[in-house]
């Protein structure tokens, strides 16, 4: 750590990383920054390795090449549909990684308190390190290297179930074990009372306890939280596992993993709250899982849901000029991204004016449904935010919501009991004519009736969505 | 199933309820088609026509209700008609259920399924069987034409070498269907149009069609026609005064006055009363659309047209849309068409009588040997509720005051944010033998926390996926910490630290990899 060539080549690397975040304020200016991020990441990597981390370099090059190989297998293959299952995998990763390196600390400080003890001289550039530490300093390294792996704890098992959820391998539905959030409110201050006797000297008992108890608390609090909140979720794990990060640096002295760790927590933190925000909840009663009971008689819907063919929708977009497609996690499901880019550049062919209303909770990350429809080869600048679209709602001809549902219920603005009361929608139903395609009659994820659905301007277009996207299309030439 | 359509034996009915046109697009819901000889005869349709359109000719009514398993008519059944009808038969005309308690009686005790085309509810969905007001706006059209017919004067005013012609003035009475047909046909004659209506909401519609609206200066609360099912409703005995006031203003003016004012289930309000008429010119028409039901003016013979002492002639006739039979059967059919394939959602010529559904439901009148009339009032209400009051608008000085308001909020949330954050920077300061080493780390972290809020804001929500991409290949950065500790004696430390490293190397390529795949994905247009 002394080695002042290191020490400058982190702060480029920090400088770096800064400027590849700062760069995704765009689409053009992004595809410069990943670069930055990259070269920052290879430098920071290579003056550890020359620097501190020179003991065992080459079986450190070795794994870094052969973990890479299994990353960039895996940034290949996947889909773009799986990218939420992707990221929480990842996120585990980054959590178990700052387990072990807070493990390895602990560790190190019992060797170098038996070498002392022993009179003898200790190896490797981290134990040095550690030796010249006061008694104070070692308790606060202490307290740091807890909260890291705590942090990294928490964060491993709570992607590990966020990636479970989102590949459909774990029930999506919120569950709880007997006790609910009790559970972990014991678990968690029994993580204190466990770090309070480790910085007393009861030995490494009371850390590997303390990890299990964070473990079990990763698992439970994600498990208790649903599907739809998804979004919320994986920000906020992200957020975790920069915390997690920040803390490993500070039990290490380590200022750049100081600095990624707080630019990932912040960012991580920042997305979480704009999820929150967009579906106007608490932050805490997101992470406390399950949406609350309904504050009094919710409206009754009247009307009833009229159902559509394809010609119909084909003759309907034949007369509209302006299109808004209103796309949500069903066209994921669907993987109807294909056909809905193939009706756009039809559509825009035919001269109609196409664009895309994105809710910032659609789809099960942030910014997930962007992401399927730049796949799918669809121009960004016709994909716009709910800000910059909804007040373009009632000069539209046609609105096609495509497997989204919460994020276009009018409940949300007209009946004060809903429980989704106030929370920001798209408001489809001021168009002239909206199409729905949905699977079936049933509600959404959080079970609440959609009066869209019954609106005398909606139709519904039943089945699954690609299937009768493609039967559109047929008719659209 | 078959469809039949027997000739209308009402006297004087010309209207038939199947078209060639109609019977081909039944034909594509899957039923065949029946007509008797000569059905259409009147309404200008052929018996080759029908033969032509794949519509099969039976020679009498007897035989065409014993073939057909659904009877589509015009005019309520006869007895004899009613009689012949079968158990499961399917009967589909104006019925009148109101008024014709004993023929719907015997409808049920044949187990025959009624559907009152008249009873169709006025719902958007159903507009397009809604045979009331296809036919209502004939009849408006008509309406203006017999009265021209009957007017010995031009309807718009000319300026000739034989001098000037004053433009007619015709007043219409009831902006419904009807009326707005009327006020739509008179104003393009180029007759000066006035029309009143008890809804004040039609106003708008009145002025769009290119006639004045008629205003009361009266203090009431006015009727809002959304609770209604959109007609109108009987109105307050002051309301009528001020009402029969103006009319009495206008009257002398007025050369045609069309009346159209119905209530629904009620005799027709008198509003053109006998001093009125007196107090017209001479050579006036009134057309009183109401004939049928008692007439909007007392003096109106039903089904006649009359000429009063002082020159006025007055029309009651009650059959305009049969007048002009080729456009109402054409119109009539079409209604037909429609509630046929209501009623045949599988399109496989069986006729699914689904009694949830609202419009099915209205129209019903008998089924399955029950009477269903009257229905429940329908889900979804006519037309849309009026709008109790608009949103204030606000006053620059309030506007100003707000964003007054809006920044003073703003400054003392960041005010009290920084205090919060300073405060525990600083206690994080007092904590007593806090070694200034760690403090020195705790600069980099506030800081970088800091700088990760500022540039964070800015990214573009649609990025935000690879926003998480990237930070996640970036938090893999934990490598660092691995790689220092790998270095040491103890196996159990570099196992660990090797696991670490290799789950990191996964992190940083898969990351920025696929952070760049995503990335080349968007593309501008």
């Amino acid at each position: 750590m002394e080695n002042a060539f290191t020490i400058a080549a982190y702060v480029v690397a920090a400088v770096l990383f800064i400027l590849s975040l700062g760069g995704l304020s765009g689409q053009e200016s992004a595809k410069r920054a990943v670069w930055y991020g990259i070269v920052g990441m290879a430098l920071a990597v290579a003056a550890t390795l020359v620097g501190p981390g020179s003991g065992l370099w080459l079986a450190s090059l070795i794994l870094i090449g052969m973990g890479g190989a299994i990353g960039v297998q895996l940034a290949q293959r996947v889909q773009m549909t799986q990218m939420p299952e992707l990221v929480a995998a990842m996120h585990s990763l980054v959590g178990l990684a700052a387990v072990f390196v807070g493990f390895n600390a602990d560790l190190t400080i019992n060797m170098v308190e038996a070498a002392k003890a022993a009179g003898e001289a200790v190896n490797g550039s981290f134990a040095e390190l550690v030796a010249k530490k006061t008694a104070v300093e070692i308790n606060i390294l202490k307290v740091e290297l807890s909260l890291g792996i705590w942090i990294g704890a928490v964060t491993f098992t709570g992607s590990v179930i966020a990636y479970g959820k989102l590949a459909g391998k774990v029930n999506t539905a919120a569950t709880k074990l007997p006790g609910g959030h009790l559970l972990n409110a014991a678990a968690a201050a029994g993580s204190v009372l466990l770090l309070i006797m480790y910085l007393s000297g009861a030995g490494s008992w009371t850390l590997v306890l303390m990890t299990l108890l964070a473990l079990f608390i990763g698992y439970h609090l994600i498990m208790g939280i649903g599907g739809a909140d998804m979004p919320v979720v994986v920000s906020m794990l992200n957020s975790y596992s920069g915390w997690a990060a920040a803390a490993i640096g500070f039990s290490l002295g380590n200022d750049l993993l100081i600095v990624v760790g707080a630019l990932v927590g912040s960012s991580g933190a920042i997305l979480s709250y704009i999820m929150c925000k967009a579906m106007n909840r608490a932050f805490v009663s997101v992470i406390l899982g399950g949406f609350g009971g309904p504050a009094g008689e919710q409206m009754a819907v009247e009307g009833e849901q009229i159902a559509i063919d394809a010609e119909g929708v084909a003759n309907a977009l034949d007369e509209a000029d302006s299109v808004i497609i209103v796309p949500g996690y069903g066209m994921a499901v669907a993987q109807a991204q294909g056909s809905v880019s193939e009706l756009t550049k039809r559509l825009r062919a035919k001269g109609k004016e196409v664009r895309f209303a994105i809710h910032p909770v659609a789809g099960r990350l942030p910014g997930h449904m962007n992401v399927l429809l730049a796949e799918a080869k669809v121009p960004y600048d016709i994909v716009l935010e709910m800000d910059e679209i909804n007040d373009d709602f009632p000069e539209t001809d046609v609105v096609i919501v495509i497997g989204s549902n919460d994020i276009v219920n009018p409940a949300a603005q007209d009946d004060p009991n809903s429980p989704i009361a106030g929370m920001p929608v798209l408001e489809v139903w001021k168009a002239k004519q909206v199409f729905v395609s949905k699977r079936g009659q049933g509600t959404g994820y959080s079970g609440i009736e959609n009066p869209l659905f019954f609106k005398e301007n909606t139709r519904m277009f039943y089945g699954d969505a690609k299937k009768s996207l493609d039967d559109l299309l047929t008719r659209i030439s | 199933m078959k469809i039949g359509t027997p000739k209308e034996i009402f006297e004087g009915e010309a209207r038939v309820a199947m078209t060639p046109d109609s019977a081909l697009q039944l034909q594509k819901l899957g039923y065949d088609c029946v007509i008797e000889t000569g059905a259409g005869a009147k309404a200008g349709f052929a018996d080759a026509d029908y033969e032509a359109a794949g519509v099969e000719i039976v020679k009498t009514g007897a035989a065409l209700f014993k073939a057909a398993d659904i009877v589509t008519k015009v005019r309520p059944p006869s007895e004899a008609e009613a009689k012949r009808l079968t158990k499961g038969q399917t009967l589909i005309c104006f019925f009148w259920p109101a008024q014709n308690e004993d023929l719907m009686e015997l409808c049920k005790s044949k187990g025959a399924t009624v559907l009152a085309m008249d009873m169709v509810p006025r719902i958007s969905r159903a507009q397009k069987m809604d045979a009331l007001s296809s036919m209502a706006n004939i009849a408006g059209y008509r309406a203006v034409i017999e009265a021209g017919n009957n007017f010995g004067r031009f309807f718009t005013g000319q300026i000739t070498a034989a001098g000037k012609v004053p433009p007619a003035k015709v007043l219409v009475v009831g902006a419904g269907v009807a009326g707005l047909a009327a006020i739509g046909t008179s104003t393009s004659l180029g007759a000066v149009t006035y029309a009143f209506d008890v809804r004040p909401e039609v106003a708008e519609q009145v002025e769009s069609m290119g006639a004045e609206f008629v205003y009361l200066e009266f203090e009431e609360e006015q009727q809002d026609g959304a609770s209604t099912g959109g007609y109108a409703a009987p109105s307050s005995p002051e309301f009528r005064e001020a009402q029969l006031a103006k009319f009495r203003e206008l009257a002398p003016d007025m050369d045609i006055v069309i009346t159209t004012a119905l209530i629904p289930n009620r005799e027709a309000p008198e509003l053109w009363t006998p001093d009125m008429v007196e107090a017209m010119k001479p050579g006036s028409v009134i057309v009183d659309l109401a004939a049928e039901k008692g007439g909007n003016c007392k003096l109106t013979k039903m089904d006649e047209k009359i000429v009063t002492d002082n020159g006025v002639t007055i029309i009651g006739y009650t059959d305009f849309p049969s007048r002009m039979a080729t456009q109402s059967s054409t119109l009539y059919a079409t209604n037909i068409r429609h509630m046929m394939s209501d009623l045949t959602p599988e399109k496989d010529g069986k006729v699914h009588h689904n009694m949830e559904d609202d419009v099915i439901r209205g129209a019903t009148v008998t089924h399955e040997g029950e009477i269903t009339f009257p229905p429940p009032p329908p889900k979804v209400q006519a037309i849309a509720a009026q709008k109790k009051e608009k949103p204030k608008e606000l006053t620059p000085e309030e506007l100003r005051a707000q964003e007054a308001a809006a920044f003073k909020a703003q400054t003392r949330q960041q005010v009290i944010l920084l205090a919060v954050g300073a405060a525990l920077v600083l206690g994080v300061g007092l904590i007593p033998g806090m070694p200034a080493s760690f403090m020195q780390h705790f600069i980099v972290f506030v800081l970088s926390v800091f700088v990760g809020f500022q540039v964070i804001w800015n990214v573009s929500h649609s990025l935000h996926t690879p926003l998480m991409a990237v930070t996640n290949a970036i938090s893999s950065i934990i490598i660092l910490g691995a790689l220092i500790q790998i270095g040491s004696s103890s196996f159990l430390v570099i196992l660990l630290a090797a696991l670490a490293v290799f789950m990191a190397g996964i992190n940083i390529f898969g990351g920025f990899m696929v952070t760049r795949r995503m990335l080349a994905m968007f593309q501008k247009s």
